[in-house]
């Protein structure tokens, strides 16, 4: 009892994650409190009776004979065959609903429409339901068609998704804005503004990882990823290449800004080349 | 019985092995020579894998790439990965161990197929001197132990062939042993003996052997298209041209997820020889300790994709290897809570061999619950590929099976050689591996939860203070290597001289001199009906007064 409380407590109050800064990062945030507590009681558990039973049944000096020769108790089994995959199970329904509430479980079918709707460089909606179809069954898709979802990708909520294309490449990631034509090396996004990020890689396998939004997916030459995230807390994160692509891998970082909305708007109208041309009049410098 | 042939070097017509210290260098038919010969070769090869690992951990003690071009950074963690576990781990607990003592626990004078055995060690060595020789000649692989394309297509083509070939080797080789350990374990057992009286280390190393000949081969057919397409251009695995660089994850991971169980399964049953022992107790609950290594066996097999969580892999997919990875946990528990069944109630001996399997068992429940939460697809998509993910690989391989590997060199030195190893240097030993392995690698848990990917050479200035703690535990890992080498060449020549089973052990191995004679028994092999009956029980002869020669002639 002392021990499951001594878990929880643990679990509750040890802080060992960075900021949460993105609507995804406090439901991670839950699980590994989950986590956290049941590994705790597991651990302190096993390892308080492992240290028990080593002082409590050292041998001492002189004792040359045998313990008692126990060998096995079916109860005992069946209980600690039981709790486990008890625990186990209970982890695996937990983690799905987690994954389900961060958008996991939807992109099969939705990076699809949006594809369509959004990317549409060749727009034919019944053919790639069937490439769909194919690349479940394991026949190797035809990359052009084929959008892949990150974990997120069908998380979509309140209000227009900002699009931002993504570029991978050695050793470097390039944003570039569709809707004001901005090329960045930054991303900047705005606070509870859901960002949709449509990755590609140059040259080889690289990651995009913010670790205060909880979020990472990799970018796979060939295969065009959709990953979608709402930041809520304005600041500066850095962003990371987490898959080994080269000497210079270490090096290859950025830095995401998530912007207040006002703020957002000054850098947006400050950097678009688009619609200066178009609509010079939107733009109050000033 | 088949009686190995002796090899055609050999010109003495009366012994049929090589005599002296010269049979470690020849081409031994002895499973006990070639035991010690995989043993001493991986030894050597774990001090260059470690050398490899000082070489990064002195790297990050800063957080700029400053002691090593970062080139040589990415060569460097490619070997160290590659010569760790094809060199050093695989080969000693599955061909070491193996070789060393299935045949005794089978009631046999040698291995199934000698011949083909000594052909698995061999290949090691060349093997091993390729893929470090490839560093000199044209630089290494730079592209990590897995080698995911296309970053190992546009690597320099020469290293990473180099590397695809050794592994190949290593591969073969250890195919080899699986097929040679198979075949001895089910066809070699005395006549009577049955299955469900084996020593724990023969199913162990029958399940490992199993994974080893269904999954090896998969990455060695891997490796052959991925070298057609870095010589000859194809495209299977080229985005490029046509290929799909996720088919190479899955194929690389169907054999490289079982890996880890090829280098922990043979550990826990050495771990179910040396706890009975120390403990004086019989290993609690035989009947599920052999279900539960079938268990992971099986559950090995369909787990590999929760290494590409981040991949892209399909929802449902991701679904089913959460819950697959996730159950693995409970075949593995219930070993777990055996062992410590074992050991309650036990005459426990605090030395070296039961100390290094008793933090065995504490590093790897721990390693077991990070793993179970790296299971978790939401948990993982934020650690995967970084320093957490780092931290959980080497507290199941490094605080598993390495701790393992010492504990069991504690245990058999006394057959190995007729000598016992020094306890005060041994547990001195223990003493600061323990620190410098949790110094080193559980402040790495920290760094991957707060944003270091894993694989730079250069990182967040914020993580200098836990890298440079890691590095001075790396750095006690390596010194404690010291007192070990000490004991080891001390006691070989002048240690107390051990008797024939100074532990009192029921195995089959203590019931022969030491070390053994060629041919492991003058006379007949006894028959052990029950490795573990240890245990006060009215009736039994005293333990402690008995030699190995009454335990067995008492018909027990």
């Amino acid at each position: 009892m002392a021990l499951v409380l001594t878990g929880l407590w643990i679990g509750q109050n040890v802080e060992l994650l960075p900021v949460a800064a993105s609507l995804n990062a406090p439901i991670y945030d839950q699980l590994f409190k989950v986590l956290f507590s049941i590994g705790s009681i597991l651990f302190i558990g096993i390892f308080g009776l492992l240290l028990f039973s080593l002082i409590r049944f050292r041998r001492r000096d002189g004792e040359t004979g045998d313990g008692a020769a126990v060998e096995g108790n079916l109860q005992l089994e069946i209980f600690w065959t039981a709790i486990p995959a008890i625990v186990v199970l209970f982890v695996g329904i937990y983690s799905y609903d987690i994954y389900d509430r961060m958008g996991g479980m939807v992109p099969l079918s939705d990076p699809h429409s949006m594809h369509g709707a959004a990317m549409a460089p060749q727009a034919s909606d019944g053919s790639s339901g069937a490439v769909i179809q194919a690349s479940v069954l394991g026949t190797p898709p035809e990359p052009s068609k084929r959008i892949w979802g990150g974990i997120g990708s069908g998380q979509i909520s309140a209000g227009p998704a900002l699009p931002v294309e993504v570029t991978a490449l050695q050793f470097a990631f390039l944003f570039h804005y569709p809707q004001g034509d901005i090329t960045s090396g930054e991303l900047h996004v705005q606070k509870g503004q859901p960002v949709e990020l449509r990755m590609e890689a140059r040259d080889v396998i690289h990651a995009f990882w913010v670790p205060e939004f909880r979020l990472k997916q990799d970018i796979i030459p060939g295969q065009p990823t959709l990953l979608t995230f709402t930041p809520i807390k304005a600041g500066s994160y850095p962003i990371i290449c987490a898959e080994l692509c080269g000497p210079y891998h270490g090096g290859m970082r950025s830095t995401v800004v998530v912007h207040e909305p006002d703020e957002f708007a000054t850098w947006f109208e400050k950097n678009n080349t688009a619609t200066v041309a178009i609509a010079p009049s939107t733009s109050s410098t000033g | 019985m088949t009686i190995a042939l002796p090899p055609q070097t050999s010109s003495s017509p009366p012994g049929l092995q090589p005599e002296g210290w010269l049979r470690y260098l020849s081409f031994s038919l002895d499973h006990k020579v070639i035991g010690l010969q995989y043993m001493v070769a991986g030894f050597f090869f774990y001090l260059v894998g470690g050398a490899l690992a000082g070489m990064i951990r002195v790297e990050l003690v800063s957080p700029i790439s400053d002691f090593i071009s970062r080139e040589t950074y990415n060569e460097v963690l490619t070997l160290h990965g590659t010569v760790m576990i094809f060199l050093w781990i695989v080969p000693v607990v599955n061909g070491a161990f193996g070789n060393y003592l299935i045949p005794f626990y089978v009631g046999a004078r040698d291995m199934a197929f000698p011949r083909l055995n000594a052909v698995a060690f061999w290949l090691i060595p060349p093997a091993g001197f390729l893929l470090i020789a490839s560093y000199f000649i044209a630089g290494a692989a730079q592209s990590g132990w897995t080698a995911y394309p296309p970053l190992s297509l546009t690597t320099p083509a020469a290293g990473q062939v180099v590397w695809i070939l050794s592994v190949l080797l290593l591969g073969g080789s250890s195919i080899f042993g699986g097929i040679n350990f198979i075949a001895t374990v089910l066809k070699m057992r005395r006549p009577g003996l049955k299955m469900m009286q084996l020593p724990m280390y023969c199913w162990a190393m029958l399940g490992t052997s199993i994974l080893v000949v269904l999954s090896t081969p998969v990455l060695a057919g891997t490796l052959v298209l991925l070298s057609f397409d870095i010589i000859a251009h194809t495209g299977f695995f080229n985005p490029a041209l046509g290929g799909n660089a996720v088919v190479y994850q899955h194929l690389f991971w169907f054999y490289s997820h079982p890996a880890v169980y090829i280098m922990v399964l043979p550990a826990f049953g050495l771990v179910s020889e040396i706890l009975p022992v120390h403990a004086r107790k019989p290993l609690f609950g035989y009947t599920t300790m052999v279900y539960s290594i079938l268990g992971i066996v099986f559950l090995g097999l369909i787990v590999w994709a929760h290494h590409m969580f981040t991949s892209a892999t399909p929802p449902w997919m991701r679904l089913f290897f959460t819950i697959a990875t996730a159950f693995i946990a409970v075949p593995t528990g219930i070993k777990f809570f055996n062992w410590l069944a074992t050991l309650w109630g036990g005459k426990i001996a605090l030395n070296s061999a039961m100390l290094f399997s008793c933090a065995f068992i504490v590093h790897f429940v721990f390693g077991g619950i990070t793993g179970v939460a790296l299971a978790q697809v939401p948990f993982d998509i934020h650690v995967h590929d970084t320093y957490f993910v780092v931290g959980h690989f080497h507290y199941v391989v490094y605080g598993g099976t390495v701790f393992v590997i010492f504990g069991s060199i504690y245990h058999w030195f006394p057959k190995f050689t007729g000598r016992m190893l020094n306890e005060d240097l041994g547990r001195f030993h223990f003493l600061i591996t323990f620190i410098g392995f949790n110094l080193c690698f559980a402040p790495q848990h920290w760094l991957g939860l707060n944003g270091m990917p894993r694989r730079v050479a250069e990182y967040d200035p914020q993580f200098t203070l836990m890298n440079q703690i890691s590095s001075v535990g790396a750095l006690l890992m390596a010194v404690s290597t010291l007192p070990f080498l000490i004991n080891v060449f001390w006691s070989a020549f002048s240690g107390r001289v051990a008797g024939d089973n100074p532990w009192n052990a029921l195995t089959p191995e203590w019931l022969t001199s030491s070390p053994p004679p060629v041919e492991n028994w003058k006379g007949e092999a006894p028959l052990v009906q029950h490795p573990y009956g240890y245990g006060v029980q009215p009736g039994q002869i005293d333990l402690g007064a008995a030699t190995g020669r009454e335990i067995w002639s008492s018909g027990q």
